[in-house]
């Protein structure tokens, strides 16, 4: 699923680039996403994967290149692309429960007090029900599992109806289960529903499976393509600049050998960092 | 030990009826302290809200000393530190930092302007420990404009406001300003602390503007019906002080602060005893694996 054509596609970035102070995170990037597609982006930390799903939320200004969003340059605040960052567990001192963080994602950003109403409630119910967390709806958000967490933040992305999903290492502390399910949820919504999906993640193991193409950032560069195609020891070996080992063992990948040297924090914007 | 010092109901009703203006002003405070708090609490602001009340008191005791007004002053030191804390620290690890240096400048400024002052010593430490019994009338009338700003500045933002405290990366996401919302809240917490301040005293406003939203979400998560509690927990605590401090010989704060506290307590009580039962909150104690076989 390679979409060259701009109308068939609900991202495309043309010849992006991005530098903070002088070090260029990544440049000449041209990535289309299409309808139902789901890309995973991988690089080191500080490879700049969470910049890049900032600058195409409209919260960073890319330094050369374009970002269109449906055809159009993208806009902050767009409600049609869902944003579903790192499972951070909320304190006690959050006073909502599973339903309220999904309500914000029809009505958070408009002012005033929330007035009740039942077709908000059905609306509610209905993004519960589609991310499976009917039954704990009504439970307080900082009583549930990371796993429960991420659901209802993604059933708070589809209120929306976004045409991009944005995914910021939504797996990230999560056991097995829970990352297999969350997951599986993600690539069964984007199918359903057709929206593209951006995935940033440290580790592809989870979302092998599922992930159409992959886009990878290191040093400097990066390589798009299918798993098959950039995941492997040539291929990376060539974008870090040394040599990488890639290891496939009983459908994982790992990758071995990759330079700590791009762990120098120069941006804390990496989710993981 | 002279329990009468403490509790005293003679000629009760004389004076309760010289005391209106205290009540009344205890009752709106709860207003503004219990819905403020639940913002405190969800962005996590407790300590924050402690430094600014230090240098509120700083801007007061200045007031006092350059006979500008201890209203005025108070207003301004605490706008002046919400302020700093809400443009240096926008990250939790900055904003401690810059509380804790805030907060012994405020508290020593405070003193010596106290000291300066050649006015009587009980005025003096009214600003620390309260000094309900000096509400007359334009202070009264100051104090409900105060908390009628704050509390219909709270309630206009209520949603966005919400959203940007409990989940700022998916706010900013969908274009609610957040660092905005930021400063927004900082104006509003700095009012809020300069009217409790004047009442509470600057030692004891986090039991007005912290304990009673804590105390509610114990036992809610509700959006509704904390705010609500919290509310009633702020004014039961302040009116029922005052009403039990009045013929007393020593300040408000104790009995304000024991009652808030007493609640806090009842409220960890009951989320302890749902949580022995089958409810929900001991299920979130289980290891994840248990969690998921119950459910499925």
């Amino acid at each position: 699923m390679t979409a060259s054509d701009p109308v068939s596609s609900v991202l495309s970035v043309r010849d992006g680039g991005l530098s903070f102070g002088g070090r260029t995170l990544w440049s000449h990037l041209d990535l289309e996403v299409a309808p139902g597609e789901i890309v995973a982006v991988l690089g080191a930390n500080g490879s700049g994967k969470s910049s890049l799903l900032k600058a195409i939320l409209g919260q960073l200004r890319l330094t050369s290149g374009s970002i269109d969003f449906l055809g159009r340059p993208g806009r902050r605040g767009d409600r049609r692309i869902g944003y579903v960052p790192q499972q951070k567990l909320a304190d006690d001192g959050t006073p909502l429960r599973a339903r309220d963080l999904v309500a914000l994602g029809l009505t958070g950003h408009r002012w005033g007090i929330p007035l009740p109403s039942a077709a908000r409630r059905r609306q509610v119910d209905a993004l519960l029900a589609s991310v499976g967390a009917t039954a704990y709806g009504n439970v307080g958000v900082s009583t549930l599992s990371g796993g429960e967490q991420q659901r209802v933040r993604i059933g708070q992305a589809l209120a929306g109806d976004p045409r991009l999903l944005l995914c910021d290492e939504p797996l990230l502390s999560l056991d097995p289960a829970h990352q297999r399910s969350v997951s599986e949820l993600i690539g069964r919504l984007a199918h359903e529903r057709g929206f593209g999906v951006l995935f940033v993640t440290h580790d592809i193991n989870p979302i092998l499976d599922m992930v159409d193409r992959v886009l990878y950032l290191a040093g400097g560069s990066f390589r798009i393509g299918t798993p098959d195609d950039v995941l492997t020891s040539a291929v990376l070996s060539d974008l870090y600049g040394s040599p990488v080992d890639v290891i496939r063992s009983h459908g994982r990948v790992i990758v071995v050998g990759t330079p700590d040297g791009h762990h120098d924090g120069a941006h804390e914007l990496g989710g993981a960092a | 030990m002279d329990w009468s010092s403490i509790f005293n109901f003679d000629n009760y009703g004389e004076l309760l009826a010289l005391l209106q203006n205290s009540i009344i002003a205890g009752a709106v405070l709860g207003l503004v302290g219990g819905l403020v708090g639940v913002f405190v609490m969800s962005r996590d602001m407790a300590f924050a809200v402690h430094g600014i009340s230090e240098l509120s008191f700083a801007g007061a005791a200045a007031g006092l000393l350059f006979g500008v007004g201890v209203v005025e002053g108070s207003i301004a030191g605490a706008i002046v530190a919400a302020l700093i804390i809400g443009v240096l620290g926008a990250r939790a690890r900055d904003r401690n930092s810059i509380i804790a240096v805030l907060m012994p400048f405020g508290l020593g400024l405070g003193i010596l302007c106290l000291s300066l002052y050649p006015g009587r010593t009980a005025n003096k430490f009214g600003l620390l420990t309260g000094q309900i019994v000096a509400v007359d009338d334009p202070r009264l009338n100051s104090l409900i404009a105060i908390s009628a700003v704050v509390v219909l500045g709270l309630l206009v933002a209520w949603r966005p406001l919400t959203f940007a405290s409990v989940d700022a990366d998916v706010a900013a996401a969908r274009g609610v300003p957040v660092r905005g919302l930021s400063i927004y809240f900082m104006l509003l917490l700095g009012l809020a602390v300069a009217v409790s301040v004047q009442v509470v005293g600057s030692l004891l406003v986090l039991s007005i503007l912290v304990t009673p939203a804590a105390a509610a979400l114990r036992v809610s998560s509700s959006p509704v019906l904390v705010p609500v509690l919290s509310t009633i927990f702020a004014v039961t605590s302040l009116v029922g002080g005052i009403l039990l401090a009045l013929g007393a010989s020593i300040p408000i704060s104790p009995y304000v602060t024991t009652i808030s506290f007493l609640i806090y307590v009842v409220c960890r009580v009951i989320a302890w005893r749902r949580g022995a039962g089958t409810g929900r909150i001991q299920d979130a104690r289980l290891p994840l694996p248990v969690r998921e076989a119950e459910q499925s």
